[in-house]
């Protein structure tokens, strides 16, 4: 029964060398690469050697002397763990004396430990037990009443797991977890000998620590001294599916526990090729939100917001929004309506959500949340490389030499692979951060930024050129590349551009707030020889000029000959789990999946054959340009499917002011989202739990979504979606996701390769996978870009309209943190909350001062669009002038400040850089006075139709 | 569609592409961008701008390439 929880552990890293020895083991030959160890080199032969300090995620530490082999030739009993295997060896891992001696440790290991195996919480899933066993212990020569450690107490501060020194075997795989693994060091062992102990910081609880609660100690951990609380109050698992983490754009592998419908834990998957076996504090713990009690199960509907509820059945709910779809159209015309597809909904979903617009509605009115984070990296990429996607895998970066991170917060934001990049800094990569912000990676344990450009926000495009003018002037261009790999004409006319003096690091300086020479310092770093690798965010793309950054970016890397090879690259960290899926979907109002232009009739021919409909050829209406037709009287009606457009969306009170013109808005989402309490229907959805599909995160790794329980609603997202298309009169058939997968494949030549077949038999794959790479592309534009030759664009440094002025002095950028996830509608229903309650403004102690703010003050910010209260936190992080902000509340009003600004080309808004004052307040602002009093309202109509759908 | 917003987003594209070193290929470049990305009723309202306000607000480059690219944006 337990069987599903024994992962295979080599006991020791792999090793990759060119080099292999062979020898001897146990009788058996084996051959392996030079440096592995003797260990994990008997597991190749097929011989399990005893160990309780090893485990495969971590080096060889050599401590618990279980795991004693003999050699021939040579004396004593070495660790196997440590000790590398040599041609011709001859070894040998079963004898009596190794018995013996292993005994021995056994025995003075349990002398101090709980013998409560029975009720203990590990109680078959014990690497101590297993080895008791092993060993062959049958009784303790030394007794239990010496000194000893079974009345320390339990640490129970982490929300998630406990800590019961008692069962601690000081075997350090927790500490090394922390250190190697997660790269946070907040672990040690404190005292020596008999006293030593695990200690979190500076022998605090967890919670006081700097732990991020990670849990790689938890899953390094050979017994139940760091356990998760799941597992001690439910018990072991009984099965366990595959599946991919719902949060962040990594898409993390994990192994979902079950005991029948229930949720016992979820495991980093090892196997999983974009986390290799780790985890953050979100995928790893915070999925109680999928069985909070504020998940919403029965369909509702309702004529104007401000009527109560109805609670209806399913086909009542889906038949109404659909006449009312048909009213809409009939009266206002084909382009009234439209729908959103969901970067947290599968690959399948958003499909057939933009197929829904595209076949049943008749228009191009689709767009998708990447509207407002990641779109210029569709278009910058696209111009520039050919294709809207990253060039790397995550492993890559373990072969870059220099690492330029820009307006991405990865510790915060992408947290497994900051980890992965943290490893390869500790190694000695060189790091270069872009960011207005003293964000975590500048500064942490053995990490030091060689150079923060702290620049000021809205400046990106000024400081690229910079860089860019370094590399040009003083010689830095890969010649041989650029000749090779670049289109000529657009790089001599970049290359003049760049080379103006207007784009020097000295005259940009008093734009972009950068001494010169680090600028040029940074520069001289990132195009040295060697690999240089790009890793950008929303800094990047949230700005009037996010699309020429992008392109910026991708200028500088093709000039220094930085793309299409392991180890360097451009890489976008997207924010969502499916950004990058959605995308590819066709989720934008002008493509078609796989990144195809809807005037291209030959592309629409192909879905027109198979969809049996006549497809638009024009662009439709993006996300703002819905909510300005609707304030305007030509866009009525809307299927939002997973997305919180009233609390992502900047300018919160021009959203609302659109939703509210519009005559039918059908939400579809888990809870009673802040956009619901606009809807008139609400269609339940369901938890990445509760379906299959597939996700695609930012390496471009399609990955299965499982399900592991029922829709707790009865449907999964793509069959509300199929049912609701069947009532507009368009019918669809698909009785599985796979079919929904082998359409897109027949459809899109980047996935003609892609089936859930394909996936389950390797365990994810990279587009494009078609005829050429059947089994997927880790790398793109290997030896020649997707366009053909890589386009080199101009671009010139355009000041954002939001300026500072008396009015408005300060400026705010808006951002992220580890614990908490988008506008948290998941992570605020988790115990998450207890590291981060509430969204807080940054403000320097200058700036502060001058207001005469203290630490935890309200304050009021106030901006072009609107104000909002928060409490203060005074630091330095920031700089001067400088404010800064998250979102994952709603009644912080993060976005009611923000404003209608955005990217020139794609119209993704520029919530990077808003112009604001920051004044003291005794009270919450208007529009949180009056949000406060709308949601009691609008929670106040939901109660009563449970209430009346109860009776 | 407010016409304050379309004037501002042709102007913003408009500024993007005048810093090519072709004024024919910046203007061409103009006037594909908004036919790429514009819904067709945003670029009726842009060219009624034009025909009833002379194109009020928009930068003259913007004005000349959308002038010259009409058959294209209609």
């Amino acid at each position: 029964m337990l069987d599903h929880l024994k992962e295979t552990d080599y006991g020791t890293p792999k090793r990759e060398s060119t080099q292999e020895v062979t020898l001897t083991i146990d009788g058996e030959q084996v051959t392996v690469p030079e440096g592995t160890s003797l260990m994990r080199a008997a597991m190749d032969a097929g011989v399990k050697v005893p160990k309780l300090c090893a485990t495969d995620s971590l080096e060889p530490f050599g401590s618990c002397r279980l795991c004693l082999v003999e050699i021939d030739g040579r004396k004593g009993y070495p660790a196997s763990c440590t000790t590398p295997a040599e041609a011709g060896m001859n070894v040998r891992t079963q004898r009596p004396k190794l018995q013996e001696l292993r005994k021995g440790v056994m025995e003075l290991y349990i002398s101090d430990h709980p013998l409560d195996c029975l009720t203990c919480s590990a109680n078959g899933n014990c690497e101590l037990q297993d080895m008791a066993g092993v060993t062959g212990l049958r009784n303790v020569r030394y007794g239990f009443d010496g000194a000893n450690h079974l009345k320390d107490k339990k640490d129970e501060s982490n929300p998630y797991f406990s800590y019961d020194p008692s069962k601690c075997i000081v075997c350090n795989r927790c500490v090394r977890a922390c250190e190697e693994t997660q790269g946070t060091f907040a672990l040690t062992i404190s005292g020596r000998g008999f006293g030593s102990r695990v200690s979190a910081g500076q022998d605090e609880n967890f919670m006081d620590s700097e732990c991020v609660s990670c849990g790689a100690c938890v899953e390094a951990c050979p017994t139940a001294t760091l356990q998760e609380k799941s597992v001690i109050w439910l018990g072991q698992s009984e099965h366990s599916a595959i599946t991919t983490c719902a949060y962040c754009g990594v898409g993390c592998g994990f192994k979902a526990e079950m005991k029948g419908n229930e949720v016992v834990r979820m495991v980093p998957w090892k196997d999983g090729a974009a986390n290799e076996g780790h985890s953050c504090v979100k995928g790893r713990f915070a999925w109680g939100y999928a069985s909070h009690q504020d998940r919403i199960t029965t369909p509702m509907i309702r004529k104007k917001i401000t009527d109560p509820w109805q609670e209806v059945s399913w086909d009542e709910a889906i038949n109404y929004a659909a006449s009312e779809f048909k009213r809409i159209q009939m009266t206002h015309g084909r382009d009234s309506v439209g729908g959103i597809t969901s970067s947290r909904c599968t690959n399948e979903e958003t499909y057939l959500v933009q197929k829904l617009v595209r076949a049943a509605f008749g228009n191009n009115n689709v767009d998708t949340c990447a509207r407002v984070c990641h779109s210029p990296t569709g278009y910058g990429l696209g111009q520039t490389y050919g294709t809207s996607a990253g060039t790397q895998t995550f492993k890559s970066v373990d072969k870059a030499d220099v690492i330029m991170v820009i307006g991405a917060n990865p510790t915060d934001g992408h947290p497994v692979f900051a980890s992965r990049m943290k490893k390869r800094l500790r190694e000695g990569a060189q790091l270069i951060v872009v960011d207005p912000r003293r964000i975590d990676i500048v500064k942490s344990p053995h990490i030091r930024a060689a150079h923060h450009l702290q620049l000021k926000p809205g400046t990106n495009v000024a400081l690229i050129s910079a860089l860019a003018h370094v590399v040009v002037t003083e010689g830095l261009v890969d010649e041989t590349y650029v000749a090779e790999r670049c289109d000529p004409k657009s790089f001599n006319e970049w290359r003049e551009f760049v080379a103006r003096p207007e784009n020097s690091p000295e005259l940009m300086e008093a734009v972009t707030g950068v001494p010169a020479a680090e600028v040029r310092a940074a520069a001289r770093l990132y195009a040295r020889k060697g690999n240089s690798a790009i890793y950008y965010g929303l800094g990047v793309t949230e700005h009037s000029q996010g699309s020429t950054m992008v392109m910026g970016i991708a200028n500088l890397a093709m000039a220094t000959g930085n793309v299409g090879r392991e180890g360097v690259g451009v890489n976008p960290l997207r924010g969502q789990n499916n950004v990058q899926g959605a995308c590819d979907m066709g989720s934008f109002p002008h493509e078609l999946p796989g990144y195809r232009h809807v005037s291209d009739s030959t592309v629409r021919a192909s879905f027109e054959d198979v969809w049996g409909v006549t497809i638009q050829p024009e662009p439709g209406l993006r996300i703002p340009n819905m909510f300005d037709a609707a304030l305007t009287g030509s866009f009525k009606g809307l299927y939002c499917e997973g997305e919180d457009i009233v609390q992502s969306d900047p300018n919160t009170q021009h959203v609302a002011a659109a939703l509210m013109a519009m005559e039918c808005i059908v939400v579809q989402d888990l809870f009673l989202n802040e956009t619901a309490k606009y809807a008139h229907v609400f269609l339940p959805g369901s938890s990445f739990l509760e379906k299959d599909g597939t996700f695609t995160n930012a390496e471009r790794r399609i990955s299965r979504v499982r399900k592991v329980m029922p829709p707790k609603a009865g449907l999964a997202d793509w069959e509300v979606t199929v049912r609701l298309s069947n009532a507009l009169g368009y019918p669809m058939h698909y009785t599985h996701p796979s079919q929904i997968m082998d359409e897109i494949a027949a459809l899109t030549p980047t996935f003609k390769g892609v089936s859930f077949d394909k996936i389950d038999q390797m365990g994810s794959v990279q587009w494009p996978c078609n005829d050429a790479a059947p089994e997927g592309t880790p790398t793109m534009h290997i030896g020649h870009f997707v366009r053909g030759k890589g386009r080199f664009i101009i671009t010139k440094y355009v000041a954002t309209d939001e300026k500072v002025t008396r009015k408005f002095p300060l400026l705010l950028t808006t951002g992220r943190i580890l614990s908490q996830y988008n506008v948290g509608a998941q992570t605020r229903r988790t115990p998450n909350v207890e590291w981060h309650s509430e969204d807080r403004l940054e403000i320097h102690p200058h700036d502060a001062e001058d207001r005469g703010i203290k630490h935890d003050d309200w304050v009021g910010i106030q901006s072009r669009a609107g104000d909002t209260v928060l409490r203060a936190t005074v630091t330095d992080r920031v700089a001067p002038g400088v404010v800064y902000t998250t979102f994952h509340f709603p009644e912080s009003g993060a976005n009611v400040i923000t404003t209608d600004n955005s990217d020139w080309a794609t119209n993704c808004p520029e919530y990077k850089v808003t112009a604001v004052q920051v004044m003291p307040v005794m009270q919450p602002s208007a529009w949180q006075q009056e949000h406060s009093r709308f949601n009691r309202v609008q929670q106040g109509l939901l109660s009563a139709a449970h209430e009346a759908g109860a009776k | 569609m407010h016409i304050d917003s379309l004037v501002k987003m042709a102007n913003q594209i408009g500024d993007f592409f005048e810093s090519m070193p072709d004024p024919v290929e910046a203007e061409e470049g103009i006037a594909i961008h908004i036919k790429k990305f514009w819904e067709p009723r945003m670029r009726r309202e842009l060219l009624a701008h034009i025909d009833g306000q002379a194109g009020a607000g928009l930068h003259p480059a913007v004005l000349h390439a959308i002038t010259s690219h009409r058959s294209v944006l209609a």
